[in-house]
This record gives structure tokens, sequence and C-alpha cells, in this order.
């Protein structure tokens, strides 16, 4: 049984790991994940302000301090951006580090100098610690995790081409420049309330690792936030309850190692574009490739004398394809099996009627490729694919026609 | 808040803070101008937050932050950080800066929880992490007959390790971050150069731990780098600014502890920001003052020949302009708004081309030359855009009206020679000859 308070706390950093994720993969899509992680470094001084300014811990008081400071440290970015020679990258990580700097001496200020003991108060703004969480902060986050849903929800499709394709939102008249600004402004807000559970070091893993890792296992906007929302549920509830029971250990690196960990079984175990079925893959179209090589090594070597078939040994195939002996025994005896290849008692192998035409096929595919590309070098990027699709099916009829005349001249067609 | 006497300080405590300090900055800062230039400087963050579990291990393991064998894992981990993110974005269609997001996030949350679960009687704590702990390592003790910090001597080797990396590297590094595709051609491996590169980063973190701890170590790569980016155009100037920053920010930082008693680190990144703040302004040809200045004596310039050459037009329109001069709210209507239109008349009369009486200008012999040069031009323009391109009439006053005042005296006689010397323009106007083209000053400055 877990306790009111624990469930409190639950509740809260699942719904704001839920939005970050939803909003996080708007961000990571468009290329403002670092500028996320600008924003949370830059929330810190606010967060002392706004102590300093009221003289006690208050939750409204430090979160609207960091939302301006961290909105400040945005436009000093697209500042130092826009009107001098300095970059993107490097504006960033002024602000950030700056920023941060700044937060830091406050904090260090105020430890020394304040009469309360607030130092746990402060320290909480920077690695997290949702324990602290009352009844109060979860409505806020929860608000927030709900606005941000919504705003999803409402502006699917607008964010979506905002997203994609700027240029085409810009042409077709959305009003791109406020889309991005409303986006910019759901990533601070969820920053913002995400700062005293996750802190502000480690906030910005809020909102890119749920988008990161669910990007492996779909290529559907929709169904990426679906992913990446619930993905986000998981990293802020099981974080929580992990350290519930850490007890020294901040809140903020718990979840971000959570999430960590999905984001490692994603990359590993996705389908298709996991790392272990991309090499499934990899092993499998080998496989393919070499045993279209070795069919048509059987074909050519029958090629020069056609009508009559000459028994093949296995030297001969050895020589033309990169198997080594085993494997290519194996590969024969599993040809044999399919009634494509005879082996006779000497030792040497003779195609049947289906093992030739399977070898004929193999390489005329191969033989129009060849000349295909060979012409039209420039297209060979268009066909990324060219071990799935035959020419047949890729290219249209007359250009095959042509390349079979091309071929017949030369009497290379199968 | 007390003001501490500085003379009541620790002066040795003082000397090493800002000597540790300012040699953890400069290792940070010489290889941060080639973060900046190559637009690696998140990069170099993500390097400096991955190193954390590195560091703690080591630590827990030593005692000791900066090791020899920690150097040379921190540099593996800087190379390693690297791969892994190219790695990320290259196979899993993960976006750049999210995949290094990712790496970063996770090694620096993994080496917090490892400082937060650590002994409680081991000397790291989170706020290592934050702000260093060079009040720990200042400290002289005796070392080859003189007293340093324990931390002097590892220092002054990764200091010499950068000295040595950039200087053995210099022109490799400068091809690399100006122009990678010219380094290949040249045989120059531009991935050897980056992997290098992130393994120096990698390890000044590691040495500029115990002084800035892993979080503003970024402050230290990247915002001198980006100051002295600000001041100068040559790669050696801006090594050597990105130095002196480093250092004026050692010395900041401590006198930010000293008076405000907010940790030394913090206050080194706030005071390179301020150096950073006051180049952005400042600086003497990318600062904004320096743009702003320039962008109005332009201003100025156009406005006070528009201004000469109004009057010229009403000179040639009624002939007792001559006399009786031209009053001077008309000029000031054409003149148009701005504190550039305020100044123009006042300057072209204490040039000598215009002269004030009862509020009315008339031009000078001087005035009438450089206006004749200036309508010279824009007529000559009109005809050459009629000539060549037929364009309308209505077409030509406007481009005219912008190119003229970038005609200088050579441009102009190419121009009347190409068109055969014209009489008029396109509008029937008399193109006006300039009397005597040798004293010409006002034209031919840009």
């Amino acid at each position: 049984m877990i306790d009111y308070n624990t469930a409190v706390v639950l509740a809260g950093t699942s719904m704001l790991g839920a939005g970050a994720g939803l909003i996080g993969t708007f961000a990571v899509l468009r290329g403002r994940a670092l500028l996320g992680d600008a924003l949370g470094h830059a929330a810190l001084p606010g967060v002392c302000l706004g102590f300093l300014l009221l003289g006690r811990r208050s939750l409204a008081a430090m979160l609207v301090g960091a939302w301006l400071s961290g909105v400040l440290g945005i436009l000093v970015v697209a500042g130092l951006r826009r009107a001098t020679r300095i970059k993107e990258d490097a504006a960033i990580g002024i602000v950030l580090s700056v920023f941060f700097g700044a937060g830091l001496a406050l904090s260090r200020y105020i430890q020394t100098q304040a009469t309360q003991g607030s130092k746990a108060g402060l320290d909480s703004y920077i690695f997290g610690k949702a324990a602290g969480m009352l009844q109060g902060d979860l409505l806020w986050i929860s608000a927030a995790a709900l606005a941000a849903l919504l705003a999803v929800v409402a502006l699917f499709k607008e964010f979506r081409l905002v997203t994609f394709d700027g240029g085409f939102a810009r042409v077709q008249g959305w009003p791109a420049a406020s889309l991005d600004l409303l986006l910019m402004g759901l990533v601070s807000l969820i920053v913002v309330i995400g700062l005293p559970a996750v802190g502000a070091v480690l906030v910005a893993a809020l909102l890119i690792l749920p988008a990161a890792a669910a990007r492996f296992w779909t290529e559907r906007l929709g169904m990426m936030l679906v992913v990446a929302g619930s993905f986000g549920l998981v990293m802020g509830a099981a974080g929580t309850a992990i350290s519930a029971h850490v007890s020294r250990a901040p809140t903020g690196p718990i979840i971000v190692l959570v999430g960590t960990c999905l984001f490692g079984a994603s990359a590993l175990f996705a389908p298709r574009r996991g790392a272990v079925a991309r090499w499934i893959d990899h092993v499998r179209f080998r496989r393919r490739l070499r045993g279209q090589a070795m069919w048509r090594a059987v074909y050519e070597l029958i090629e020069p004398r056609f009508p009559a078939i000459r028994p093949i040994a296995i030297d001969e195939l050895a020589h033309r394809t990169s198997y080594t002996p085993a494997q290519l025994r194996r590969v024969l005896r599993q040809a044999e099996m399919n009634d494509l290849l005879i082996r006779r008692p000497d030792g040497r192998y003779l195609p049947t009627a289906a093992g030739l035409a399977q070898a004929a096929r193999v390489t005329r595919g191969y033989r129009l490729w060849e000349r295909f590309l060979t012409e039209q070098p420039e297209l060979t990027s268009t066909f990324a694919r060219l071990d799935v699709e035959s020419a047949d099916s890729a290219l249209s009829h007359e250009i095959v026609a042509e390349l079979e005349a091309a071929l017949r001249a030369e009497g290379r067609l199968p | 808040m007390s003001w501490p006497d500085l003379a009541t300080l620790d002066a040795s405590q003082a000397f090493w803070t800002i000597v540790v300090g300012a040699i953890s900055n400069t290792c940070c800062a010489v290889l941060g101008c080639y973060l900046v230039l190559r637009r690696l400087s998140l990069l170099g963050d993500a390097i400096s937050h991955a190193i954390l579990p590195g560091i703690v291990v080591a630590f827990l393991l030593t005692g000791q932050t900066a090791s020899w064998p920690m150097l040379l894992g921190a540099a593996t981990v800087g190379v390693l950080t690297t791969v892994v993110t190219h790695a990320l974005h290259a196979s899993g269609n993960v976006p750049e800066d999210a995949s290094m997001g990712v790496v970063f996030t996770s090694l620096f949350a993994l080496g917090v929880v490892l400082i937060a679960l650590a002994p409680s009687n081991v000397d790291l704590d989170l706020d290592c992490v934050l702000m260093g702990r060079l009040e720990e390592v200042t400290f002289p003790e005796p070392w080859l007959g003189f007293e340093v910090p324990l931390k002097f001597p590892s220092l002054l080797a990764v200091l010499g390790a950068t000295a040595a990396f950039v200087a053995l590297f210099w022109k490799e590094l400068k091809i690399a971050s100006f122009d990678p595709a010219l380094a290949t051609a040249m045989g120059i491996s531009a991935a050897v150069v980056h992997y290098l590169l992130m393994g120096m980063v990698a390890v000044v973190t590691v040495a500029a731990f115990d002084a800035v701890g892993s979080v503003l170590v970024i402050a230290m790569l990247i915002v001198p780098a980006a100051t002295a980016h600000l001041l100068t155009d040559r790669l050696g100037w801006m090594v050597g600014w990105a130095v002196v920053v480093a250092i004026i920010s050692a010395v900041l930082g401590y006198l930010g502890d000293v008076y405000f008693d907010t940790g030394v680190a913090g206050m080194m990144a706030v005071g390179a920001g301020s150096q950073l703040l006051l180049a952005v302004f400042l600086a003497p040809r990318h600062g904004l003052l320096s743009k702003l200045w320039h962008r109005f004596m332009l201003a100025l310039r156009i406005v006070s020949e528009d201004l000469l050459a109004v009057l010229y037009r009403f000179e040639e329109a009624t002939s007792e302009t001559r006399t009786a001069g031209v009053p001077w709210n008309l000029c000031r209507r054409v003149a148009g708004g701005g504190l550039a239109a305020w100044l123009a008349a006042p300057l072209l009369w204490w040039r000598g081309e215009l002269r004030v009486a009862a509020g009315r200008l008339w031009l000078t012999q001087q005035g009438r030359r450089n206006a004749q040069s200036l309508v010279r031009s824009h007529r000559l323009w009109e005809v050459f855009l009629g000539e060549y391109f037929q364009l309308p009439l209505d077409h030509l006053h406007e481009s005219a009206e912008r190119i003229e005042h970038f005609i200088g005296p050579k441009l102009q006689e190419r121009l009347a020679s190409d068109l055969h010397q014209p009489g008029r323009d396109p509008h029937g106007k008399e193109i006006p000859v300039v009397k005597d083209a040798d004293n010409d000053t006002s034209r031919g400055r840009e």
C-alpha cells in the first residue's frame, strides 16, 4: 500500500512526464531540444530572485520568477544570434552557463544571508525533489500537463505542419511564427513546472528522452506522440517510486535514469529501427546477397556453352562467391533439398530445370540493374533499396524493354 | 552585507584561488575557441556533463579528481560521447541535438546518483558538481621545494598539454575549423582532428572540475571564446583575447566571492558573462555600438548628399535660387526625419558646402561641385538603365536615387564613356559636367 502523500506525488510526476513527452516530441522534431536545456538552466536565477523578493518559499513566486528568467534567457539567445556574429549553439551555451552561474551565486548568497534555514528549499530546484510536492503543487502540474495535452490535440495539424515544413506552412498562410512561439511557450511551461520535481540541470531530459525513445518505434507523428506520452508517464511514475525508496538520491537524476533505460531498450529492441532488428536485417540481407551471387555464378559458368549443361565443381563456386567452404556446402545442401541442384557422384553439381530458371532469373535481374545504373549513374541514390526491389517492379515497362533489348544485342540476356 | 577589508584576507589563499582558477579557465578558453568556431559548443557542453560519472568513480577509488589515469579515461569518454552521439543520430534518426541531449543528461544523472549514494564520509557532494571545490584545493603544500597547492602541478601539466596540442596542431586545427573540406583535400583528416579536440576538451574539463565543477565549465569553454570572437577576426588574436577574458573572469570570480559571499565558480561565470556583454556592445568592429555608428554615419552621408542634390535641382528649376536661396523647412521635408536629417545641414555648413542665413540655404562653389557630381551620377545611371534594360521612364528614378551615393568618380567616368557622353537623361534633363574634377572630395569614399 502506498500512502496518500506518495500517491499525490506519483500522480503529479506522471502527469508531468506525460505532458513533457507530448511537448518534447515537437521540440525534438523541431530541433529545439537543447533550447529546452538552456531554458531549464536559465530559470534558476529567477527561482532565487523570486525567493529573495518574497523573503520566503512560495511556489508561485518562484515559478513565475523561473518562467520570466527562462524566457529572458531564450530572448537573449535569439538576440545574440540575430544581432551579433555569435552562432546559435554558442549563444545557447552562453545563456545556459552564465544564467546558471548567476543562479548558483544567488542561491549561495541566500544560503549565507537568509536567516531561516532555507537551503533545502532551493536545492530541490537544482536537482529536483519530488517528495517535496504538495497537493497544491500537484494541481499546478496537472493543470499545465492538461493544457499541454489539450493544445497538442487541438493544434495537432498545425503543429505537424510547422514542425515538418515551416516554409510550406508560411506559404499556406498559417501563422507559423505564432505557432512556433506557442510551442516554445508550452516548452517553457513544462520546463518551469518540471523544476521542483526534476531540477534545473536535468529538466531538459524530461523533454528529450521520451521523444527520442519514441522515435525508434514509429514513423507516424500521432503514434510517436502516444508512445512519447506513455514513456514520459512511466518515466515520471517509476522514477518517483524508485527515488522514494532511495532516500538520499535526488528525484531528478533517478527519473532521468529511468528514461535512459527506456531509451536504451528502445534503441536496442524496437522493431525495425532498434539495433537488434537492424542487425538481423543486415544479416538477412547479406545472406540473400550471397545466395544471389551463387546463383549468378552458376549461370555464368554454364552460359558460354548454354544449351549444353555442364556440371559445376565446388571449387569453381568458392572462387566466385564470398562463402567460406563450410557455408558454401551448407547452402548447396539446402539447394539440393529444394530440388534446385543435383549432386553427382563425383561431387560436382548439376542444376535442375527449376535451378536453371532460378539462376537465369537472378542473373537477369542483376544484369538489368547493372545496365540501368551504368547508363544512369546519377539515379543510383534514387533507388535506395536495390536489394529488395527487382528491376521489373521499380522501373517502367518501357525502360525494362529497352534494357532487355540492349542486353539481347550483346547476347547477355538470360 | 559586510565589506571585508582586503588587507585581512589570507593573501596566499587569494593568490592561489586566482591562479588555480585562471589556469583552468585558460585551458578551457583556448580549446573553446575551436568549439565556437566549429559550432560545436554544445558538444563541449555534452562532454563536460558526460565525464561526471568517471570523475565520481575515480574520486571514490583514489580520493582525487584529476589523477593521470583519470585524465586518460576522460579523453576516452570525450571521444566516446562524440561517437555515441553521432551513432544515435546516424542510425536511429534521432536529431543530432536530441541525441546529444540523451547522452549527456543520462551520464550526468548517473554521476549525480553515484555521488548521492556514495558513503557519507567521501569528500565529494553535489555542491562540488555545481560549484567545484576551489576552497579545498588551494592550501599550499610543499612540492619540489615550493609551497604550492596539491592541485597545481597537474593543472600546470594540463595547461602545458593544451598549449602543446594547440601549438603542434595549429595549422591543422585552423584549416579544419574554417574549411573541413579543404582540410580533407589537403590530406589532413578532419575526423582525426575532431576526435583529438574532443579528447582534449574532456581532459581540460576534468582538470577544471575542481575550479568550476562540471556544469559551469561550459561557461569557461564558450564565453571567453565567444567574447574573443567578437573582438577580432584573426585566430591568433582570438586565442589571446580568450585567455585574457578567462584570467579576468578568475579575478572577478574571486572578488565576487569576497564581496558578496556567493562562491567563486558562479561568479566566474557571471564575470565572463559581463565581459561578453561589454564586448557585444563595445567591440570595435562587431559590437552593436560600432555597427550603430557606422549605420548612422552612412545615413548622415546619404542625407547630406541628398540635401546638396535637392539644392542643386532648385537652382536648375529657377534661376533666382542662386541669389535668393532655399528655405530650410522646404529642404527639411526632403531630408526626412531622424537625427541624421537634423545634423546634415550643420555638417555641410561646417564643411563649407552650404551658406546659411535667415533660415535659407545656398550652395557654395564647392557644394555645387559635389551636388553636380551626385546629380551626374544619378542621371547617368538613369540613362544606363534606359539604354540597357529598356525600363519605362517612371522606373528609373527610384533605383538611381539609391545607387547615386555609391557611384565613385571612376565608375562615373566609365558610365559616361560607355554611354558616349550623353548630354541629357531619359527625362530630358541636362546631365551636369563637374567643372573641376580634381577637387571632387565628397565622392568615392565608399
